[in-house]
Protein backbone atom coordinates (compact mmCIF):
# COMPACT_ATOMS: atom_id res chain seq x y z
CA UNK A 1 0.00 0.00 0.00
CA UNK A 2 2.82 2.39 0.76
CA UNK A 3 3.72 2.27 -2.93
CA UNK A 4 0.36 3.65 -4.06
CA UNK A 5 1.52 7.20 -3.48
CA UNK A 6 4.28 6.66 -6.01
CA UNK A 7 1.68 5.70 -8.62
CA UNK A 8 -0.06 9.00 -7.89
CA UNK A 9 3.21 10.97 -8.21
CA UNK A 10 3.88 9.12 -11.46
CA UNK A 11 0.44 10.03 -12.80
CA UNK A 12 1.03 13.71 -12.09
CA UNK A 13 4.48 13.49 -13.65
CA UNK A 14 3.10 11.76 -16.75
CA UNK A 15 0.47 14.49 -17.11
CA UNK A 16 3.10 17.23 -16.85
CA UNK A 17 5.38 15.55 -19.42
CA UNK A 18 2.45 15.25 -21.81
CA UNK A 19 0.95 18.72 -21.29
CA UNK A 20 4.32 20.46 -21.62
CA UNK A 21 5.04 18.53 -24.85
CA UNK A 22 8.27 17.17 -23.36
CA UNK A 23 7.34 13.81 -24.89
CA UNK A 24 7.20 15.27 -28.39
CA UNK A 25 9.96 14.13 -30.75
CA UNK A 26 9.55 17.52 -32.43
CA UNK A 27 10.32 19.43 -29.23
CA UNK A 28 13.52 17.43 -28.73
CA UNK A 29 14.57 18.14 -32.32
CA UNK A 30 13.84 21.83 -31.75
CA UNK A 31 16.04 21.71 -28.65
CA UNK A 32 19.00 20.06 -30.37
CA UNK A 33 18.70 22.62 -33.17
CA UNK A 34 18.61 25.55 -30.69
CA UNK A 35 15.42 26.83 -32.30
CA UNK A 36 13.25 27.28 -29.23
CA UNK A 37 13.70 28.12 -25.58
CA UNK A 38 10.93 25.73 -24.49
CA UNK A 39 12.97 22.67 -23.43
CA UNK A 40 15.83 24.78 -22.01
CA UNK A 41 13.29 26.72 -19.97
CA UNK A 42 11.80 23.51 -18.62
CA UNK A 43 15.07 21.83 -17.69
CA UNK A 44 16.61 25.09 -16.42
CA UNK A 45 13.70 26.10 -14.20
CA UNK A 46 13.34 22.51 -12.94
CA UNK A 47 17.00 22.55 -11.84
CA UNK A 48 16.64 25.96 -10.18
CA UNK A 49 13.57 24.81 -8.22
CA UNK A 50 15.20 21.45 -7.41
CA UNK A 51 18.45 23.06 -6.25
CA UNK A 52 16.66 25.69 -4.15
CA UNK A 53 14.54 22.96 -2.57
CA UNK A 54 17.55 20.83 -1.69
CA UNK A 55 19.33 23.84 -0.18
CA UNK A 56 16.25 24.60 1.89
CA UNK A 57 15.84 20.99 3.02
CA UNK A 58 19.51 20.93 4.09
CA UNK A 59 19.34 24.32 5.77
CA UNK A 60 16.22 23.45 7.77
CA UNK A 61 17.62 19.95 8.43
CA UNK A 62 14.29 18.47 7.38
CA UNK A 63 13.62 14.78 7.88
CA UNK A 64 11.52 12.59 5.64
CA UNK A 65 7.90 12.06 6.69
CA UNK A 66 8.97 8.74 8.24
CA UNK A 67 11.41 10.62 10.45
CA UNK A 68 14.48 9.30 8.61
CA UNK A 69 17.50 11.39 7.65
CA UNK A 70 17.14 12.34 4.03
CA UNK A 71 19.60 10.73 1.61
CA UNK A 72 20.56 13.23 -1.09
CA UNK A 73 21.32 12.19 -4.66
CA UNK A 74 25.06 11.67 -5.11
CA UNK A 75 26.53 10.56 -8.41
CA UNK A 76 30.13 9.31 -8.51
CA UNK A 77 32.16 10.29 -11.56
CA UNK A 78 33.72 7.77 -13.93
CA UNK A 79 34.45 7.49 -17.65
CA UNK A 80 31.19 5.61 -18.18
CA UNK A 81 29.34 8.86 -17.55
CA UNK A 82 30.92 10.36 -20.67
CA UNK A 83 30.72 7.33 -22.96
CA UNK A 84 27.30 6.15 -21.80
CA UNK A 85 26.05 9.73 -21.69
CA UNK A 86 26.96 10.31 -25.33
CA UNK A 87 25.36 6.99 -26.31
CA UNK A 88 22.17 8.03 -24.55
CA UNK A 89 22.33 11.40 -26.33
CA UNK A 90 22.42 9.65 -29.71
CA UNK A 91 19.38 7.61 -28.71
CA UNK A 92 17.61 10.64 -27.24
CA UNK A 93 17.83 12.51 -30.56
CA UNK A 94 16.64 9.42 -32.47
CA UNK A 95 13.68 8.45 -30.30
CA UNK A 96 12.97 11.95 -29.01
CA UNK A 97 12.49 10.33 -25.63
CA UNK A 98 14.41 9.82 -22.44
CA UNK A 99 13.21 6.97 -20.20
CA UNK A 100 10.40 8.94 -18.47
CA UNK A 101 8.82 10.10 -21.72
CA UNK A 102 9.04 6.56 -23.17
CA UNK A 103 6.49 5.50 -20.54
CA UNK A 104 4.35 8.61 -21.06
CA UNK A 105 4.37 8.15 -24.85
CA UNK A 106 3.06 4.60 -24.44
CA UNK A 107 0.30 5.99 -22.20
CA UNK A 108 -0.50 8.54 -24.90
CA UNK A 109 -1.43 5.66 -27.15
CA UNK A 110 1.63 5.39 -29.41
CA UNK A 111 1.64 1.63 -29.04
CA UNK A 112 4.68 1.17 -31.26
CA UNK A 113 6.76 2.71 -28.46
CA UNK A 114 6.37 -0.58 -26.60
CA UNK A 115 8.99 -1.81 -29.07
CA UNK A 116 11.26 1.09 -28.12
CA UNK A 117 10.78 0.27 -24.43
CA UNK A 118 11.60 -3.41 -25.04
CA UNK A 119 14.81 -2.44 -26.80
CA UNK A 120 15.66 0.05 -24.06
CA UNK A 121 15.30 -2.85 -21.60
CA UNK A 122 17.45 -5.00 -23.84
CA UNK A 123 20.02 -2.18 -23.92
CA UNK A 124 20.04 -1.97 -20.12
CA UNK A 125 20.34 -5.76 -19.94
CA UNK A 126 23.22 -5.82 -22.43
CA UNK A 127 25.00 -3.18 -20.38
CA UNK A 128 24.62 -5.42 -17.33
CA UNK A 129 26.05 -8.34 -19.29
CA UNK A 130 29.08 -6.43 -20.60
CA UNK A 131 29.64 -4.17 -17.62
CA UNK A 132 32.86 -5.76 -16.33
CA UNK A 133 34.45 -5.51 -19.76
CA UNK A 134 33.57 -1.86 -20.41
CA UNK A 135 35.80 1.09 -19.43
CA UNK A 136 34.49 2.94 -16.38
CA UNK B 1 -9.18 26.91 -15.61
CA UNK B 2 -10.57 24.34 -18.04
CA UNK B 3 -8.94 26.24 -20.88
CA UNK B 4 -5.62 26.19 -19.08
CA UNK B 5 -5.84 22.44 -18.54
CA UNK B 6 -6.61 21.85 -22.21
CA UNK B 7 -3.95 24.12 -23.66
CA UNK B 8 -0.28 23.13 -23.79
CA UNK B 9 1.51 24.21 -20.62
CA UNK B 10 4.29 26.79 -20.98
CA UNK B 11 7.80 26.03 -19.75
CA UNK B 12 7.50 28.29 -16.70
CA UNK B 13 4.62 26.17 -15.41
CA UNK B 14 5.97 22.74 -16.30
CA UNK B 15 9.63 23.30 -15.37
CA UNK B 16 9.09 24.40 -11.74
CA UNK B 17 6.49 21.64 -11.28
CA UNK B 18 9.02 19.04 -12.48
CA UNK B 19 11.65 20.56 -10.16
CA UNK B 20 9.29 20.09 -7.21
CA UNK B 21 9.48 16.32 -7.71
CA UNK B 22 12.99 16.45 -6.26
CA UNK B 23 11.88 17.59 -2.76
CA UNK B 24 8.55 15.75 -3.06
CA UNK B 25 10.26 12.38 -3.45
CA UNK B 26 12.95 13.22 -0.88
CA UNK B 27 10.52 14.31 1.81
CA UNK B 28 7.61 11.96 1.21
CA UNK B 29 9.55 8.89 0.19
CA UNK B 30 13.23 9.55 0.96
CA UNK B 31 13.82 8.59 -2.67
CA UNK B 32 16.05 10.14 -5.28
CA UNK B 33 14.22 11.28 -8.38
CA UNK B 34 15.36 9.16 -11.32
CA UNK B 35 13.70 7.04 -13.92
CA UNK B 36 16.26 5.03 -15.90
CA UNK B 37 16.96 2.80 -12.89
CA UNK B 38 13.49 1.35 -13.50
CA UNK B 39 14.98 -0.30 -16.61
CA UNK B 40 17.55 -2.05 -14.41
CA UNK B 41 14.89 -3.15 -11.92
CA UNK B 42 12.72 -4.64 -14.67
CA UNK B 43 15.73 -6.58 -16.00
CA UNK B 44 16.57 -7.78 -12.48
CA UNK B 45 12.97 -8.86 -12.03
CA UNK B 46 12.43 -10.56 -15.41
CA UNK B 47 15.75 -11.93 -16.60
CA UNK B 48 18.62 -11.60 -14.13
CA UNK B 49 20.45 -14.60 -15.71
CA UNK B 50 23.03 -14.64 -12.90
CA UNK B 51 24.50 -11.34 -14.13
CA UNK B 52 26.21 -9.47 -11.28
CA UNK B 53 24.65 -6.13 -12.22
CA UNK B 54 21.21 -7.64 -11.62
CA UNK B 55 22.05 -9.35 -8.33
CA UNK B 56 20.60 -6.96 -5.79
CA UNK B 57 17.39 -6.56 -3.90
CA UNK B 58 15.24 -4.94 -6.62
CA UNK B 59 12.19 -5.37 -4.41
CA UNK B 60 13.50 -2.63 -2.14
CA UNK B 61 13.36 -0.33 -5.18
CA UNK B 62 9.84 -1.30 -6.16
CA UNK B 63 8.60 2.26 -5.69
CA UNK B 64 10.34 3.14 -8.95
CA UNK B 65 8.23 0.61 -10.87
CA UNK B 66 5.04 1.98 -9.34
CA UNK B 67 6.21 5.44 -10.35
CA UNK B 68 6.75 4.54 -14.02
CA UNK B 69 3.42 2.69 -14.10
CA UNK B 70 1.91 5.97 -12.91
CA UNK B 71 3.65 7.82 -15.76
CA UNK B 72 1.93 5.53 -18.30
CA UNK B 73 -1.45 6.21 -16.66
CA UNK B 74 -0.73 9.96 -16.52
CA UNK B 75 0.09 9.96 -20.23
CA UNK B 76 -3.16 8.16 -20.92
CA UNK B 77 -5.25 10.55 -18.80
CA UNK B 78 -3.66 13.67 -20.24
CA UNK B 79 -4.09 12.52 -23.83
CA UNK B 80 -7.73 11.50 -23.34
CA UNK B 81 -9.09 14.23 -21.11
CA UNK B 82 -6.76 17.20 -21.22
CA UNK B 83 -5.94 17.76 -24.87
CA UNK B 84 -7.55 19.54 -27.78
CA UNK B 85 -5.18 18.84 -30.64
CA UNK B 86 -1.88 17.04 -30.50
CA UNK B 87 -0.28 19.53 -32.83
CA UNK B 88 2.88 21.12 -31.45
CA UNK B 89 3.43 24.84 -31.98
CA UNK B 90 6.97 24.42 -33.29
CA UNK B 91 9.40 27.07 -34.41
CA UNK B 92 9.05 27.69 -38.15
CA UNK B 93 12.73 26.98 -38.55
CA UNK B 94 12.35 23.49 -37.08
CA UNK B 95 9.42 22.71 -39.37
CA UNK B 96 11.50 23.84 -42.35
CA UNK B 97 14.57 21.85 -41.34
CA UNK B 98 12.59 18.67 -40.69
CA UNK B 99 10.58 19.06 -43.89
CA UNK B 100 13.85 19.28 -45.81
CA UNK B 101 14.88 16.00 -44.20
CA UNK B 102 11.65 14.41 -45.40
CA UNK B 103 9.31 14.60 -42.39
CA UNK B 104 5.76 15.18 -43.64
CA UNK B 105 3.45 14.43 -40.73
CA UNK B 106 3.39 17.29 -38.23
CA UNK B 107 -0.14 16.58 -37.01
CA UNK B 108 0.68 15.13 -33.58
CA UNK B 109 3.42 14.83 -30.95
CA UNK B 110 5.38 12.28 -32.97
CA UNK B 111 5.85 12.18 -36.74
CA UNK B 112 3.75 9.29 -38.03
CA UNK B 113 6.16 8.85 -40.94
CA UNK B 114 8.85 7.72 -38.48
CA UNK B 115 7.02 6.24 -35.49
CA UNK B 116 4.38 3.75 -36.56
CA UNK B 117 3.98 -0.01 -36.86
CA UNK B 118 4.08 0.32 -40.65
CA UNK B 119 7.52 1.91 -40.58
CA UNK B 120 8.93 -0.34 -37.85
CA UNK B 121 10.31 -2.98 -40.17
CA UNK B 122 11.85 -0.55 -42.65
CA UNK B 123 15.51 0.48 -42.18
CA UNK B 124 14.35 3.91 -41.02
CA UNK B 125 11.94 2.51 -38.43
CA UNK B 126 14.57 0.09 -37.20
CA UNK B 127 17.11 2.87 -36.64
CA UNK B 128 14.71 5.27 -34.90
CA UNK B 129 12.70 2.88 -32.74
CA UNK B 130 14.89 -0.18 -32.24
CA UNK B 131 18.45 1.15 -32.31
CA UNK B 132 17.30 4.37 -30.64
CA UNK B 133 15.63 2.47 -27.81
CA UNK B 134 18.67 0.27 -27.34
CA UNK B 135 20.98 3.30 -27.09
CA UNK B 136 18.68 4.95 -24.55
CA UNK B 137 18.69 1.84 -22.33
CA UNK B 138 22.37 0.99 -22.70
CA UNK B 139 23.54 4.60 -22.48
CA UNK B 140 21.52 5.64 -19.44
CA UNK B 141 22.67 2.61 -17.47
CA UNK B 142 26.28 3.04 -18.56
CA UNK B 143 26.05 6.72 -17.53
CA UNK B 144 24.26 5.74 -14.30
CA UNK B 145 21.33 8.05 -14.94
CA UNK B 146 19.23 9.91 -17.48
CA UNK B 147 17.73 13.36 -17.82
CA UNK B 148 15.83 12.99 -14.56
CA UNK B 149 18.52 11.32 -12.44
CA UNK B 150 21.44 13.44 -13.69
CA UNK B 151 20.17 16.60 -15.36
CA UNK B 152 17.50 17.36 -12.77
CA UNK B 153 18.14 15.42 -9.56
CA UNK B 154 21.95 15.27 -9.73
CA UNK B 155 22.40 18.84 -10.93
CA UNK B 156 20.03 20.03 -8.18
CA UNK B 157 22.46 18.54 -5.67
CA UNK B 158 25.40 20.12 -7.54
CA UNK B 159 27.00 16.83 -8.55
CA UNK B 160 29.96 17.23 -10.90
CA UNK B 161 29.28 13.84 -12.50
CA UNK B 162 25.77 14.99 -13.38
CA UNK B 163 27.11 18.08 -15.11
CA UNK B 164 29.52 15.90 -17.10
CA UNK B 165 26.63 13.55 -17.92
CA UNK B 166 24.36 16.38 -19.08
CA UNK B 167 27.09 17.77 -21.35
CA UNK B 168 27.63 14.25 -22.78
CA UNK B 169 23.90 13.80 -23.40
CA UNK B 170 24.01 16.98 -25.47
CA UNK B 171 27.17 16.01 -27.32
CA UNK B 172 25.50 12.78 -28.40
CA UNK B 173 22.24 14.53 -29.27
CA UNK B 174 23.95 17.23 -31.32
CA UNK B 175 26.05 14.70 -33.25
CA UNK B 176 22.93 12.70 -34.07
CA UNK B 177 20.82 15.72 -35.01
CA UNK B 178 23.34 17.61 -37.09
CA UNK B 179 25.58 14.93 -38.59
CA UNK B 180 23.85 11.54 -38.55
CA UNK B 181 20.15 12.31 -39.11
CA UNK B 182 20.78 13.77 -42.59
CA UNK B 183 22.49 10.46 -43.49
CA UNK B 184 19.64 8.32 -42.14
CA UNK B 185 16.80 10.04 -43.98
Amino acid sequence: MKNIKFVVYGIVFGIILTKAEVISWFRIQEMFRFQSFHMYGIIGSAVIVGAASIMLVKKLKLKSVNGEDIIFPTKPYNKGILIGGAMFGLGWALTGACPGPIFAIIGNGYSVFVVTLIFALLGAWTYGLLRDRLPH
Amino acid sequence: MIDFLKEPWPWYVAGPLIGLFVPLLLIFGNKNFGISSSLRHICAMCMPMKINYFKYDWKSEKWNLFYVAGIVIGGFLASHFMMETGKVDLSIQTVEDLSLLGVEDFSSYLPGDIFSWDVLLSPRGFIFMVLGGFLVGFGTRYANGCTSGHSISGLSNLQFASLAATVSFFVGGLIMTHFLLPLIF
